[in-house]
């Protein structure tokens, strides 16, 4: 591994990736309004709950709205990263051209995974950390440098939580060429990463934490914020990310002996 | 005449048909990621929130059961087919054909809703398993009217999505467009949340706008919650013959306008 030689090939990747996205402005501009759309869309039903109860899983209003923030990040990176490359991955496969990707002098794992980007997602993370800041304000949280770690390890863990379950299910392209629906079915399950686990009953809780662990997603970091996560919580997360990491690169090496190539 | 085009329309459908067979996974994953209902309503009768609405936890299961069944049958992508086909060159042939490529879309919509049918039953039977208290037979009469209701609405989404592909022809990324009309479809057509459940502030207009009938609407006659049964069908009929003739006109500019690209 030579990180500056990565560091260069990324540069390059970004620049290319850029010019050819920055042809379609107006499109950009849609996709922003499409982002504002659905966090007020989502504030919305959030408020619709709360009409007429004061605590939900037992997370106020103003709390809540932090798990929204930080949904909001995130889906902000997958839309920038994962989407655009790791929905790639279903074309490379399907039209033979991942040949082309193996032959690279490159880890195949960062080219698929790094290769695009879309710059509307880049909107989409800022408005998540605009709504972030407005609740830090609104909830009086003190920000001291204990806490800042915290958060940024638990929101990095999620980030790689996030990147390993899209990685997964790309990967498993190698087989079933066609997954683009298990891609829509992984979605509509991070959808509920936009509510506290904790308004969930007992066994959909113990369904997204064991199985897919979507509540580590969002939940943990929230409370991280609030002041109110406890140390294993964290720890939990820490171990789970890990192994989700490294679980999808071996699952990728893995998957990697199987490709036959397209038509042959 | 109409043996002529009663034969396009079987071969149609038969054509789509197999042709959607043969991804029964892919169908049966798409069913799947329709159960963002189930999650809601297990937020709603978790925290007691439907107290406040006046609606009890069976009557409200079985809303969610039908909004579920209602998005499944009124799902709508022509956007993305056609967005594809247009920006391949596909198209190119389809229009010297002497049928509106349209048709070819609408049929690939009923043969998936065909094939989908079977995996819906077993996700509502599953269901009824985890909530054995909401099993309930609608009567005859509601489930005909249900029926069309739910055909109505694919209908509207189906226009709307029609025009917003129609776009196509003027920009290569419309379906950038149709993933930012889906934001007040998914919150506002009551798939999330009952449109009683809203604030008065947003009530007072919704009705108007088509967004209650594509599954609120639809929902709550299945299910045997309170709704207007003649208002709501009018209201749905009203917009189709709002929205077909702006269809048109959009489908006879564009053509007009089309340069066959990626040829």
């Amino acid at each position: 591994m030579n990180l500056r030689k990565y560091l260069k090939v990324y540069k390059k990747f970004l620049h290319t990736s850029l010019a050819s996205e920055l042809e379609y402005k107006t499109n950009i501009i849609v996709d922003l309004i499409t982002a504002i759309l659905s966090l007020v869309g989502s504030i919305f039903l959030l408020s619709i709950f709360f009409q007429n109860s004061v605590y939900i899983g037992g997370w106020k209003f103003e709390q809540a709205l932090i798990i929204q923030a930080i949904y909001t990040i995130l889906n902000g990176i997958t839309n920038t990263w994962f989407n655009p490359n790791l929905t790639e991955i279903v074309k490379h496969i399907r039209e033979g051209t991942l040949d082309f990707v193996l032959l690279k002098p490159i880890d195949s794992q960062f080219f698929i995974s790094l290769k695009k980007i879309n710059p509307s997602g880049f909107l989409e993370i800022m408005l998540g950390f605009l709504l972030l800041f407005f609740c830090i304000r609104i909830n009086q949280i003190n920000i001291n440098l204990g806490f800042l770690t915290l958060s940024l390890i638990t929101i990095s863990c999620s980030i790689c939580i996030l990147y390993s379950l899209w990685f997964f299910i790309s990967t498993t392209t190698i087989w079933f060429v066609k997954t683009w629906n298990a891609i829509e079915v992984l979605r509509s399950f991070l959808y509920i990463g936009r509510f506290p686990l904790n308004s969930f009953s007992f066994s959909l809780r113990i369904f997204f934490s064991v199985f897919i662990p979507i509540a580590f997603i969002t939940t943990i970091p929230s409370e991280v914020f609030l002041g109110i996560s406890v140390l294993w919580k964290i720890l939990l997360e820490v171990i789970v990310a890990t192994v989700f990491l490294i679980t999808s690169r071996k699952f990728w090496l893995f998957a990697l002996k199987f490709y036959s190539s397209a038509s042959s | 005449m109409s043996n002529l085009i009663n034969r396009k329309i079987f071969t149609l459908l038969k054509v789509q048909y197999s042709n959607m067979l043969e991804y029964r996974v892919e169908i049966a994953l798409w069913a799947i990621s329709g159960i963002i209902p189930f999650f809601m309503l297990n937020i709603w009768t978790n925290n007691n929130l439907n107290e406040s609405i006046n609606i009890s936890d069976t009557m409200l299961s079985r809303y969610f059961l039908c909004a579920f069944f209602v998005r499944q049958f009124s799902v709508v992508w022509v956007v993305f087919s056609f967005e594809e086909d247009s920006l391949m060159g596909k198209v190119s042939p389809y229009l010297i054909q002497p049928l509106n490529p349209f048709f070819r879309y609408f049929a690939q919509h009923l043969a998936e809703q065909i094939t989908r049918f079977p995996f819906a039953l077993i996700i509502a039977f599953f269901f009824f398993i985890f909530n054995p208290e909401s099993i309930w037979i609608p009567n005859f009469g509601i489930l005909i009217l249900s029926i069309v209701s739910t055909f109505l609405s694919f209908l509207i989404q189906f226009l709307i999505q029609s025009i917003v592909a129609c776009l196509c022809f003027w920009t290569e990324k419309a379906s950038s467009i149709e993933r930012l009309l889906f934001i007040p479809t998914l919150f506002l057509s009551g798939l999330l949340a009952p449109v009683v459940s809203f604030p008065t502030y947003v009530k007072s207009w919704i009705y108007l706008t088509p967004f209650p009938y594509l599954i609120d609407f639809p929902a709550n006659l299945l299910s045997g919650n309170e709704t207007n049964i003649s208002g709501g069908l009018s209201m749905q009929i009203l917009w189709i013959f709002l929205l077909f003739p702006l269809f048109k006109k959009i489908w006879s500019e564009g053509t007009k306008k089309y340069t066959a690209m990626g040829s």
